[in-house]
């Protein structure tokens, strides 16, 4: 069994409750950092962590935090980037359903390490219900006295609020959230400035993945330099994995980062091997932007070395053979599925999510859809697959955010590494979903 | 939103009349408002027409949309722009329920596209269309992080995971029986559907 730090009181009874969750240990970084550390020394500890954002990015949090302006009398903001849309995330919806306030002590510590005395959760739409829990916890944690005037009678003040959006992937992109937060359409924001000098309402802020800021309370509660013993390298502390697709056990995992891939997909004590006794084909290991890999490259590297569950030992190879950690969001895919028509979901996704401000992003994500939709109706040809590769590398890198790169990765890998699926289709002009059975009267229920 | 477009002022003139906030979700509207600095209320905007949505019919009619800029002292354009963007916002009616089934890659590899259909066998409705009583309205969704219980619909503030035939059939009744789904002003998130 691997350390957890996030997760391991998930099935304490009533844990999401102040009570219960003080009785496990809960607010202890609180009361460490406002009683016995300035705000300088927790971000020191942050960074000591080598704590990376565990949106997508992998982006040093204590580098992020320090490159914060702090301008004399002008208030500083954090932001909890809750808007998790990223096909096959689901962490921190678990993380929050299961364990609020551990989100809240997050955000209490973290805000107090910045200079924040107001900070925002923003959750997407669709989380209704996880954003009343997460109100649920912060009505009984300002009762508490956790937040509000003078925290455990220090100087210290923080009001915290959830604001839920309304229904939009690019708001997890971080200037489209404060654009949203501000009550406007989720257009990124052309940087720089970057929201450390002018984000929400102009003025400096920080945001924050869900996970990262749990993250920083047992940061607090070990120090950063026992939390960077953890994992493997510039890797370091757990990682939540949400496993989904073609595996006997769906779900939220917390791993120490360096799990090789094969037995997070096989072991017992996460996935638990393929649904069905079927042979596996392919994994998005990070989100649906990352690149998906065959078997072969997703269960070791190019150079013949166990994959890891790294950020590193994923990336082996660069997109040619590797892929990246990216958000977590494991997607499994036994040997019957269709890459192609997997693709078209995700492409489908990126052309419905596209903000529409770039017009490589807003037309080329249209134009894919298109052609993928040839493939299914089996009307494309073969030149369709160049013509397809055609578009996606011209919308990589022009874009003002990275949704067009999370757009077109997804395309140009499932034709790197299966090209020859999207040839049949063209030879035989038939699409043959084999993937698409009844399935639903096999599954568990 | 100019009213020009939406008929005769006259007209507006008598329906915007008719739309105000109950005291219950108007106490809501001012909690919401008072989560953001003075002079930063458009902030509220997004929570403030989830509020209208479900107190209005599920849809925001222009004129609910220029109510819901006059209580944010904002300009009717400035919400029209924000419900337009963001794909909760319906701008044309709906049933009581709106089922809103995922299709994204892991709720497609778990049998998403096998739940539509039964669904639109069912209602014998087709996806984007609204039963002729009035009560369900079907319509697919992105990836609404519920990948790890795949397949998945959305029926207002309701997940409903791992889904089966059988499961589609009790959820459907059940909704029929209570004659409504749950929204953003309910405030029990424990309640069942």
């Amino acid at each position: 069994m691997g350390k957890k730090l996030l997760i391991h009181n998930d099935k304490v009874p009533g844990i999401e409750t102040l009570n219960v969750y003080l009785a496990h240990g809960g607010y202890a970084s609180v009361e460490k950092a406002l009683k016995t550390m300035t705000p300088d020394q927790v971000t020191e500890e942050v960074k000591k962590s080598g704590l990376r954002g565990r949106g997508g990015a992998g982006f040093p949090t204590g580098m992020k935090w320090s490159f914060l302006a702090k301008p004399e009398g002008v208030p500083r903001y954090l932001v909890c980037n809750a808007d998790e849309s990223e096909p096959g995330t689901f962490k921190d919806r678990y993380l929050m359903e299961k364990i609020p306030h551990a989100l809240i002590e997050g955000m209490i510590t973290s805000s107090y390490a910045l200079g924040a005395n107001l900070s925002y959760i923003y959750i997407r739409g669709e989380y209704f219900y996880v954003a009343r829990i997460l109100e649920t916890a912060i009505a009984e944690a300002y009762a508490a006295g956790w937040l509000g005037k003078n925290i455990l009678g220090t100087n210290y003040s923080l009001d915290l609020h959830v604001q839920v959006g309304g229904g939009a992937y690019i708001c997890g992109e971080e200037t489209a959230l404060l654009e949203s937060l501000e009550g406007k359409r989720g257009n990124p924001r052309i940087k720089p400035p970057f929201p450390a000098v002018a984000g929400l309402w102009g003025c400096p802020t920080v945001v924050n993945n869900v996970e990262t800021i749990a993250a920083v309370c047992p940061i607090v509660m070990m120090g950063g330099e026992e939390y960077a013993k953890i994992g493997i390298g510039k890797s370091t502390g757990t990682k939540l994995i949400s496993a989904s697709g073609h595996i006997n056990k769906p779900g939220v995992y917390e791993i120490e980062l360096g799990v090789p891939v094969e037995e997070f997909i096989y072991s017992e004590e996460y996935c638990g091997g393929i649904r069905n006794g079927k042979k596996l084909k392919a994994v998005v290991a990070g989100g649906s932007s990352v690149p998906i890999l065959p078997t072969e490259l997703i269960l070791k590297t190019a150079k013949g070395e166990p994959r890891l569950m790294t950020y590193e030992s994923l990336a082996d190879g660069g997109f040619q053979t590797g892929t990246m950690l990216g958000s977590g969001g494991f997607i499994v895919m036994d040997e019957d599925t269709s890459i192609v028509k997997n693709l078209f979901t995700f492409t489908r996704f990126y052309h419905h999510e596209s903000c529409g401000q770039c017009s490589p992003c807003r037309e080329g994500t249209g134009w894919m859809e298109k052609i993928l939709k040839k493939f299914l109706n089996g009307t494309a040809n073969e030149s369709d697959v160049e013509l397809l590769w055609d578009i996606q590398s011209k919308i990589e890198g022009k874009t003002i955010c990275p949704l067009g790169e999370a757009a077109a990765w997804p395309v140009a890998a499932a034709i790197r590494h299966f090209k020859h699926e999207f040839l049949e289709i063209a030879k035989s002009k038939k699409f043959v979903d084999i993937s698409h059975y009844e399935r639903l009267n096999k599954i568990r229920v | 939103m100019g009213s020009q477009v939406h008929g005769t002022q006259e007209f507006n003139k008598a329906k915007r009349a008719e739309i105000k906030f109950s005291d219950e979700a108007m106490k809501i509207v001012q909690t919401i408002i008072s989560h953001y600095p003075q002079g930063k209320q458009k902030s509220a905007l997004l929570p403030v027409l989830h509020v209208a949505q479900a107190e209005f019919g599920g849809w925001l009619s222009p004129e609910v949309m220029d109510y819901v800029a006059s209580i944010l002292n904002i300009k009717p354009i400035e919400v029209f722009e924000v419900a337009s963007f963001y794909t909760m916002y319906n701008l044309k009616p709906v049933g009581k329920c709106v089922l809103e089934v995922c299709q994204t890659s892991s709720c497609w590899l778990s049998g998403a596209e096998d739940i539509v259909k039964y669904i639109e066998k069912k209602l014998s409705i087709k996806v984007g269309e609204t039963t002729k009583d009035g009560m369900f309205t079907l319509k697919v969704a992105e990836c609404l992080g519920s990948c790890g219980t795949a397949p998945m619909l959305q029926c207002g503030a309701s997940f409903h995971e791992n889904l089966t035939y059988e499961k589609v059939d009790k959820i459907l009744d059940e909704y029929k029986t209570v004659g409504k789904q749950r929204s953003y002003t309910d405030l029990d998130y424990k309640n069942t559907l």
